[in-house]
């Protein structure tokens, strides 16, 4: 037992050697291994660690100095490695049915099991859960609140059918206030409001750097797709608020203004330019990217990387702790139909799109809900052809290749034609 | 010039040539378990039941789900846009296809010059379509062939509610366990794949006038059930079946 505090010390000077060491690179793969480095050893270094959810307000986390950590971007992960069915199986055999989030579904298995590509996520002191992505997401969070026995805040978020009413405003205000108060009760100390600011502009600043990321896409040929989005989306979704997000989409934006300059496209013949609606299908993002290309097509802009700087209209970055309340009720995810379809009308026009692609996502209800609609008014707005295809976002078993294909195929038949191509 | 389609389907095979846009002749087997073979097989036996050589055939173009399988030819395109280009070379008029195949069923929405407008097809599972009305028949120990005919006989169809093609099956069996007529099953079997027909053609905005392509159009059955239920005249040529490959030789036309 006395030894213990030595071997302790021990490890912790390895680890923050080996991040020392990796912080000097650059490349997302560092920086998130870094990140996830020190969310799992946080207990040593005594700093907390808490669960968010992925459209949660983060910034009073990262002026508190807790480590924010994602099990949506876990998700994510986990699918990219192709583990989601495995882990979906798990939950349902724990008794969840199969009718649920595969998000939900395997990190709840995950927690149980520390499985998934990176052997679990770190053990958390607190839970951060945001309504405002979906209502699913309560019953996930307490669920895990009663697993690691933790503190669990709700930040309820009402949904905005039109606008945003003054009841609201005040309503999710006084949440904030709330907030910072669990903050400050589970790590033991104040808020650093001077703190706090800075943190808030780092935020607006990463989420205008994105932006500008995304709107390279613009060009002609596009210097990135919306499959290299879902790979650089990692640090606005996990560190928003902390400088390495600026220098991470500071060099981005240089590299993309370059291939723009030179005229490089990110796929070799771009002729036909398309839009993504909802989560990517993660264990087959790199299959459908290839057939697109195969048709020459590529995909130059979605609704799902877009939606983390989709609100900087409603930040005021001088005052941004009273305008984030706003600014996370009003995300895409949380507002009517109608809005959603003026918000995918105008990626349609900036990006000069000949097509709309929509994943009708088994597992998020929210996101798929409205799709239809929303097809229809595109595609009498602006004439373009639309198409639905079926899968899930992690669940390889809700996908079919043979039919997802000739969707594809027939879709690309439908715009080659039109384009007289 | 000579142009042919293959359409390798699930369950079937077809094959199609056209000369200077008349059709020279068509044939249908089975696929079985070797797509690729298939493919090749319908199209050798065609261009030998017409004393065709390949090289009389400038160009070939096949579809259908084993259309990548077939490696000889010079493109292979989409059902969707075969089906609704044989729709409309067989008939100008028309302006909605409905395709039930082995697989999957579709409904496809042309423009007035036989361009796809639009397009649905089923979701993920395969009820509705032609291995569905297989498992029935095998259920029921009716030849298919002696559906259609049947199903017109019947006084009340039954009811069946599931859209899984297992669960309908126990619906059928446990139909017939409890004496239900056969005649009334299978009307109750077609009215239930015209529903899901409908909701998909209503979806896409389907406009007449509608033909009726695939194996499936064969089944007089499901027709006069898909005419009950959308309210609309349902064409079917006599070449439904082999609508695609068709369709397939005549894009085979104008390949660049």
């Amino acid at each position: 037992m006395k030894k213990m505090p030595e071997i302790m010390l021990f490890f912790l000077a390895k680890i923050k050697k080996l991040i020392l060491h990796l912080r000097k690179k650059k490349r997302m793969k560092d920086i998130m291994m870094v990140y996830y480095m020190e969310a799992k050893s946080a207990r040593i270094s005594r700093r907390k660690v808490a669960w968010i959810t992925s459209g949660g307000p983060v910034e009073p986390l990262i002026a508190m100095d807790v480590i924010p950590v994602y099990p949506e971007n876990h998700g994510a992960m986990i699918g990219a490695s192709k583990m989601g069915t495995d882990l979906c199986e798990k939950a349902e055999s724990m008794g969840y049915s199969s009718d649920l989030c595969s998000y939900a579904c395997s990190d709840i298995a995950c927690a149980t099991v520390n499985g998934g590509p990176i052997g679990g996520l770190p053990r958390p002191d607190m839970l951060i859960c945001c309504n405002n992505i979906c209502g699913t997401v309560l019953k996930w969070y307490e669920i895990q609140a009663r697993y690691f026995n933790v503190p669990l805040f709700i930040f309820d978020t009402p949904f905005c059918h039109m606008g945003y009413t003054q009841e609201a405003r005040k309503y999710v205000r006084r949440q904030l206030d709330e907030y910072v108060i669990f903050l400050e009760e589970a790590c033991g100390r104040k808020m650093d409001q001077d703190r706090l600011k800075v943190v808030g502009k780092l935020s607006v600043e990463g989420q205008r750097l994105w932006q500008a990321v995304l709107d390279t896409a613009a060009n002609r040929p596009a210097p990135m797709t919306a499959f290299d989005a879902f790979y650089h989306l990692a640090l606005i979704v996990t560190l928003r608020g902390t400088p390495l997000v600026i220098d991470y989409y500071t060099q981005l934006l240089e590299k993309m203004k370059d291939r723009v300059a030179r005229g490089i496209g990110a796929i070799p013949n771009e002729r036909y330019r398309l839009l993504w609606d909802n989560i990517p299908i993660w264990p087959r993002t790199r299959w459908l990217s290839e057939k697109l290309a195969s048709h020459d097509a590529c995909l130059v802009a979605d609704t799902y990387t877009s939606a983390w700087c989709g609100t900087l209209k409603y930040i005021d970055e001088n005052n941004f702790f009273e305008s984030m309340a706003e600014a996370y009720t009003r995300i895409y995810l949380n507002i009517g139909i109608d809005e959603m379809a003026r918000i995918v009308l105008a990626l349609v026009d900036k990006y000069k799109v000949d097509g709309l692609l929509m994943h009708s996502n088994r597992s998020c209800k929210p996101y798929s809900l409205g799709q239809y609609d929303i097809r229809k008014i595109v595609e009498k707005e602006r004439g373009i052809p639309c198409m639905i295809i079926e899968a899930d976002m992690l669940d390889e078993r809700s996908f079919s290749e043979s039919q997802v294909s000739t969707r594809i195929d027939a879709f690309m038949e439908i715009i080659k034609e039109r384009k007289g191509g | 010039m000579i142009t042919a389609g293959i359409d390798v389907g699930s369950i079937t095979a077809k094959a199609a040539v056209l000369a200077d846009g008349k059709i020279l002749g068509t044939r249908i087997i089975f696929t079985g378990y070797n797509s690729e073979a298939a493919g090749g097989k319908v199209y050798e036996e065609l261009l030998e039941e017409l004393g065709l050589e390949r090289s009389a055939v400038s160009r070939v173009i096949s579809t259908g789900y084993g259309r990548r399988s077939v490696k000889f030819v010079d493109k292979s395109m989409t059902e969707i846009i075969c089906h609704g280009t044989g729709a409309h070379y067989l008939n100008p008029r028309i302006r909605s296809v409905i395709d039930i195949g082995g697989q999957d069923s579709k409904v496809i929405v042309l423009d007035d010059k036989g361009k796809v407008k639009n397009f649905a097809m089923n979701d993920k599972c395969a009820a509705g379509t032609g291995r569905f009305l297989e498992v029935m028949a095998r259920a029921l120990e009716v030849d298919l062939d002696g559906f259609g005919a049947l199903s017109l006989k019947a006084g009340n169809p039954s009811g069946i509610s599931s859209l899984c093609t297992v669960f309908a099956e126990s619906e059928v069996i446990s139909l017939i366990s409890r004496g239900e007529r056969r005649e009334n099953i299978i009307a109750g079997i077609h009215e239930s794949i015209a529903a899901r027909i409908a909701a998909m053609a209503n979806r896409v905005g389907i406009i007449p006038p509608v033909v009726m392509t695939g194996g499936v159009a064969k089944n007089i059955g499901v027709v006069a059930a898909l005419q009950k239920k959308l309210e609309m005249t349902v064409e079917v040529s006599e070449y439904a079946q082999v609508n695609g490959a068709i369709g397939g030789a005549v894009l085979a036309v104008g390949l660049k």
